[in-house]
């Protein structure tokens, strides 16, 4: 599995680690890490620690993932991202919609 | 199990007794059987019936079973047709010419109905996987063929939208794969009505048709604003717009904008989302980063929307290059990036400027060993105002209609000043008199002018010559953007008046602000150039319009248009 999904013990938290290439090809496994979980999660970590890449699509990825999770009122944070995967975010400006460490 | 499917069975023997025997036991198997007593009546049969197997005798009268089953091969084309030799032959050098001459088994005689049974099912199971893939094989072909029509198609229409604009003109380079429109990238460019010129480099989320939709929305807005005189504030705000509603969620446009303006030598840029493009300075060799300072168009909504752009100023002969995510994302054989390092490498060690997406291309193959699809980029040049040939609009009305005798004012104020563009509905306006038509260039040159003048140094009260060298060039527009930001009061007026006068008639535009005014007989003392960074505009003003004049200190700006016989 390219997407792994965990779940806080008092469901409050949600981490989903991507690992090798952030692509359209895990479009789907996405997309399921976090539509059928049976309670919403106050806050979302995107763990990138094993994401080697990131295209243009795992960035609407995750405004999609966004606007699930509420939009402006989100609490949506993508962390450990390596350098590569750095730079594409800083250039799309996602540090404006996104707490990225 | 299922039942076998009854096959038609061609069996070519020349033992009318062992011919008899074997059709026995294969209709006994339930299939239909034609007989042919040597090679050339089996041939002729299958020719006539084309029968689903063959068991073939080699040795036979007339026409042997070698050359007969290389002819019923030959016939079957792509069709699997298996043929079976029936032979007394031993020898294992007989048994491999079956096969050369393309049969496909053999069974030796005597005849055991067992094995004959298996092999006939063996083998109608391979002539029913080679047809299958045959079918699909077909089916996927002519998808595929129709994929490329409706992207041809698409293309083609596209094309007339995206090349209305003037991507022709002799100051851009750009390098772009005939399909880059389905990889998401879009390069447009079009003349303001006051001779600037727009460009958008553009790369749409994902690849195919859901990336080449939000191209043709975009195009239209571009060169319907661009047309009308709107800035790129205006047309960026429109175009995001647009995207957000239109596009899903996850679809995006990163896109760099820029206005090239001959008349000041500047350059005004917006990028939300591409790499970074770079303005080379020819005089000092200096390449100035142009960085994503935006998300890309299509993410924000209408009201958080950021229009703020950067101006840097330019001298003849400089270039602004742009290039999309296809040239730096380039990965080889191990994942790593082609990136900004190995794209400045090339930057560095380029001789021939106008060579320069050459070496980039045979840099991309060096790295990689074979170029991506979406490798867009494109190189706009300032040159002289007077190199640059804007084509002149096309007006579609009749000319009954020309009003020649009126006067309007417009006050705007502060809360207006900020956020809204008159000038394309007072252009829009003035160009109802057709005879000012042939001289809308000048004229919206000129209200610009007029415009940003009483804006800039009367409203806002910013000093001009900030703008003597390129870093407070830089500083006077960062000025411009924090105080319209906090502007709460002032007021822009604008004062059009349109008289006959003999066979044509005289425009008086008149524009007031609310600043502080300016020193009118120092300023009217400089010699009319037009190549200092600054206070460029009253120089401009004094160039294309009339009786130029300024009074009230200043606040009041007055200039004449007039024109002959009615076109």
């Amino acid at each position: 599995m390219s997407v792994v999904t965990e779940v806080s013990p008092d469901g409050q938290k949600l981490t989903i680690s991507v690992r090798g290439r952030f692509d359209f090809g895990r479009h789907q496994e996405f997309r399921e890490s976090y539509e059928h979980l049976a309670k919403r999660p106050e806050s979302i970590v995107v763990d990138l620690k094993e994401a080697t890449y990131l295209d243009s699509s795992a960035l609407g990825m995750l405004l999609l993932l966004r606007d699930h999770a509420g939009g402006d009122s989100s609490d949506v944070r993508v962390v450990n991202s390596n350098s590569d995967v750095r730079k594409i975010l800083a250039i799309s400006n996602f540090d404006k919609l996104f707490d990225i460490s | 199990m299922l039942a076998q499917e009854p096959l038609t069975i061609l069996i070519a023997e020349d033992s009318a007794a062992d011919r008899l025997l074997l059709s026995t036991i294969v209709r006994r198997q339930g299939h239909e059987v034609l007989t042919a007593a040597n090679g050339a009546e089996a041939v002729d049969l299958f020719r006539r019936q084309q029968p689903d197997l063959v068991l073939m005798d080699a040795l036979m009268p007339v026409m042997d079973g070698f050359e007969a089953a290389r002819q019923i091969k030959a016939l079957a084309g792509e069709m699997l047709v298996p043929i079976i030799f029936l032979t007394s032959l031993t020898e294992s050098e007989a048994l491999a010419r079956c096969l050369e001459a393309g049969g496909d088994d053999f069974l030796a005689k005597p005849y055991n109905q067992v094995i004959l049974a298996a092999k006939i099912k063996a083998m109608d199971r391979l002539r029913r996987l080679q047809a299958t893939v045959l079918q699909q094989r077909d089916l996927i072909a002519k998808h595929h063929d129709y994929l490329l029509n409706e992207q041809r198609v698409a293309k083609a229409v596209f094309d007339k939208v995206a090349h209305s604009g003037c991507l022709s003109a002799p100051n851009i380079r750009y390098l772009q794969s005939p399909y880059a429109l389905f990889n998401g990238d879009l390069l447009l460019a079009a003349y303001t009505p006051a001779g600037d010129m727009h460009v958008l480099l553009g790369d749409f989320t994902g690849h195919g048709l859901p990336a080449a939709v939000g191209a043709m929305p975009l195009a239209e807005v571009f060169y319907g604003m661009t047309a009308k005189g709107y800035g790129l504030a205006e047309t960026l705000r429109e175009m995001n717009a647009k995207l957000k509603r239109i596009l899903p969620v996850d679809m995006f446009c990163c896109a760099t904008l820029l206005c090239l303006s001959f008349q000041r030598r500047s350059v005004e840029v917006w990028n939300g989302g591409m790499p970074d493009g770079y303005l080379h300075r020819i005089a000092t060799g200096e390449r100035v980063p142009l960085a994503a300072r935006h998300l890309p168009l299509g993410v924000l909504s209408a009201q958080a929307f950021d229009d703020r752009t950067e101006v840097h100023p330019m001298a003849v002969g400089d270039r602004v290059f742009l290039l999309s995510d296809g040239v730096i994302d380039t990965s080889d054989a191990s994942d790593q990036l082609f990136g900004v390092e190995r794209l400045q490498q090339v930057f560095a060690a380029n001789r021939e400027p106008d060579r320069l997406f050459e070496d980039i291309e045979q840099a991309l193959r060096d790295f990689r060993g074979e170029a991506r699809d979406d490798v867009s980029m494109v190189e706009v040049s300032l040159l002289e105002p007077a190199q640059v040939k804007p084509s002149a609009p096309v007006y579609s009305d009749s000319g009954q209609s020309c009003p020649l005798d009126w006067s309007v004012s417009f006050e705007f104020r502060g809360a207006t000043l900020k956020r809204f563009n008159p000038l394309p509905y007072l252009l829009q306006l003035l160009l109802e008199v057709h005879g000012l038509r042939a001289q809308s260039g000048a004229l919206y040159s000129v209200l610009a002018e007029l415009y940003s003048n009483a804006l800039e140094h009367g409203v806002l009260g910013l000093d001009s010559s900030l703008k003597r060298d390129a870093a407070g060039f830089a500083r006077y527009y960062q000025q411009r953007n924090d105080r319209l930001e906090a502007l709460q009061d002032g007021f822009v007026r604008v004062h059009l008046q349109v008289q006959p006068q003999g066979e044509g008639g005289r425009l008086v535009i008149r524009v007031e602000d609310s600043g502080k005014g300016f020193d009118v007989a120092r300023v009217m003392e400089r010699p009319l150039d037009g190549v200092r960074l600054s206070g460029r505009g009253v120089s401009l003003i004094r160039q294309l319009g009339r009786n130029a004049s300024w009074s009230d200190e200043g606040r009041s700006a007055r200039v004449e248009f007039s024109w002959g016989v009615e076109a």
